[in-house]
């Protein structure tokens, strides 16, 4: 199955990052990600090709358009069908953490990521 | 009537010891004085005895012109000279009358009336004299006496004036140690704020370090495999990507060196030393730092930040750490302000900041250059009753606890008196406020 996951942060290196981490899963062809800079980039691509996405993974702390924004103007227009949302942001951001939760975000991952934990993840929202 | 000069002679003696009962010169001349007196009373006698007709009255005059003369040689009588002097008349009349009765005697005896008189009048002179010159001598005395209390007054004052002047001095030291200490506590305040942003931001780095580490040792293990296997290709490309993360890891490994060497930089006592800087980079990166530090406290705050460098900008000649606070200071300022008005303002708000720079022509010599950094925000703005104060020192308008007012004023010291450059600024209440750093080449 092809999934196709829209990473957003504004640190480019999470690109080369998130290729290699998932060179597996891409070369099996399980994965596809996309990336973006910043939230807005983001609703861009969403516009574009809304369809193919099933997941997003967004960095919350991020200048311009903040991932809690980002996720509160996806759920507004994206009603079917939902993707799924997951937020990442530093350690201990409790405030964030509630927000995120309460502006309807389905999985909670703080930094530094742990890959492992994110592919368990991935893999729990994807196969259900 | 020769009398007359003797007794004259005598009142002169015992009055000068009078005047000299309680000066310092009592010592050297009180007993020489009493001889004298008696000196003058055993020539008086002997020449009433001795002598006739005339010559008792010229050796009276004599005597006293005699004293006169010696009185007016000896500097210790000077004070009392006028009244001294005022026993001529006397002297020269007995002289005269003594004279004259002994050369023509009796021309004397036919105008004897007129040679008294002369006597009388000179010895009459004497006792006004003395009349005047004792008042005269108690207004000396009185103002001599309203001198030594001015004296004392004087020496009073001048010694309250010592003390306070030593007093001030005390408390300049004290004030101007207070001033370093505040300004070296004024930098550890900002470091506070930056701490936060400076956490974040080796967070960062360090997070790829570790993971292009991590996924670097998967892909050496899968090299191994590749090569058991026999497939060179897919080995070689393997090693592609391993060296791509290498290189990765050092960047990200310097970028958080970087920022703690800017850390050390920032907190560590002005060395003073200018150094060719990049203003672009410095710019950037404690406009990244002071942020991340504002979020650190306001995890909802969240603003624009748009930055137009000018590529083309000459390295600038400055103290990095200075110019890094000041820029840093405005920053926090302008983050203050959009985070104030964000309050109060519609949601559809939106904070943001901008900074900017470019090289203009300086003033001057041709071909000199200054550098123009701009930091510009949507704030509150600052009234007009306020713009006049702020970069005075201890004057700030966040709540008691919250800014120490001295960062506005440092600023402008580190960059008029440290940098011959100025700082201008642009505000309208409610709306924006832009600060205009310039600072030569």
């Amino acid at each position: 199955m092809h999934t196709k996951i829209l990473v957003v942060d504004d640190e480019a290196d999470v690109q080369p990052l998130f290729i290699q981490r998932f060179r597996k899963e891409i070369k099996n062809g399980e994965f596809d990600f996309a990336f973006a800079l910043s939230g807005e980039e983001a609703l861009g691509y969403l516009d574009q090709h809304h369809s193919e996405v099933i997941l997003i993974l967004s960095d919350i702390n991020m200048p311009g358009m903040t991932g809690i924004e980002l996720l509160s103007r996806i759920r507004q227009s994206y009603e079917k069908p939902p993707p799924v949302v997951m937020m990442i942001t530093a350690y201990g951001d409790d405030e964030n953490r509630h927000q995120a939760m309460e502006k309807g975000a389905n999985e909670f991952l703080t930094k530094p990521l742990d890959f492992s934990l994110l592919k368990e993840k991935l893999n729990t929202f994807i196969h259900d | 009537m020769e009398f007359f000069s003797y007794l004259a002679a005598f009142l002169l003696v015992k009055r000068l010891q009078k005047f000299l009962a309680f000066s310092p010169l009592r010592a050297k001349w009180m007993s020489q004085l009493t001889l004298a007196s008696w000196v003058v009373v055993g020539i008086c006698i002997s020449a009433i005895i001795y002598l006739h007709s005339g010559w008792p009255s010229i050796l009276g005059g004599a005597l006293l012109l005699g004293a006169i003369w010696f009185a007016d040689n000896e500097a210790d009588f000077q004070p009392f000279n006028s009244f001294i002097k005022a026993h001529l008349p006397l002297g020269a009349a007995s002289i005269l009358a003594g004279l004259t009765e002994v050369v023509a005697p009796k021309f004397y005896d036919k105008y004897d009336n007129f040679f008294d008189f002369a006597i009388i009048a000179g010895f009459v002179w004497i006792f006004a004299r003395w009349a005047t010159t004792k008042k005269q001598r108690e207004e000396i005395n009185l103002v001599n006496q309203q001198n030594i209390q001015l004296d004392k007054l004087v020496a009073a004052r001048t010694a309250e004036l010592t003390q306070q002047k030593n007093e001030l001095q005390q408390t300049l030291d004290l004030l101007q140690t207070t001033q370093q200490q505040l300004i070296q506590s004024e930098k550890l305040a900002s470091l506070g704020e930056l701490t936060a942003g400076i956490a974040h931001e080796i967070q960062n780095p360090l997070n790829f370090v570790n993971n292009f580490s991590e996924v670097s040792m998967e892909l050496v293990d899968e090299m191994e495999e590749e090569l058991a296997k026999g497939d060179t290709e897919e080995a070689i490309a393997i090693a592609a990507d391993i060296k791509q993360n290498l290189e990765k890891i050092i960047h990200h490994g310097k970028r958080a060196d970087g920022i703690v060497k800017g850390m050390l930089q920032h907190s560590r006592a002005s060395s003073n030393t200018k150094e060719a800087t990049d203003i672009n980079k410095l710019a950037d990166e404690y406009l990244r730092l002071a942020y991340h530090g504002l979020r650190a406290k306001d995890k909802s705050f969240n603003a624009e930040m748009i930055t137009h460098l000018d590529e083309t900008l000459p390295m600038a000649n400055v103290v990095p750490q200075d110019i890094g606070r000041v820029l840093l200071n405005l920053f926090t300022n302008a983050f203050y302000a959009v985070q104030e008005k964000q309050k109060t303002a519609a949601t559809a708000y939106k904070p943001t900041i901008t900074l900017s720079t470019k090289s203009i022509a300086a003033p001057g010599p041709k071909g000199s250059q200054n550098i123009e950094i701009t930091v510009q925000d949507n704030g509150t703005g600052i009234p007009d009753s306020v713009k006049e104060k702020i970069m005075q020192p201890f004057f700030t308008t966040k709540p008691t606890g919250q800014g120490t007012g001295l960062g506005l004023s440092l600023s402008h010291d580190i960059v008029v008196k440290g940098h011959g450059g100025a700082i201008n600024i642009d505000t309208k209440e409610g709306e924006f406020t832009k600060f205009i750093v310039t600072i030569p080449v």
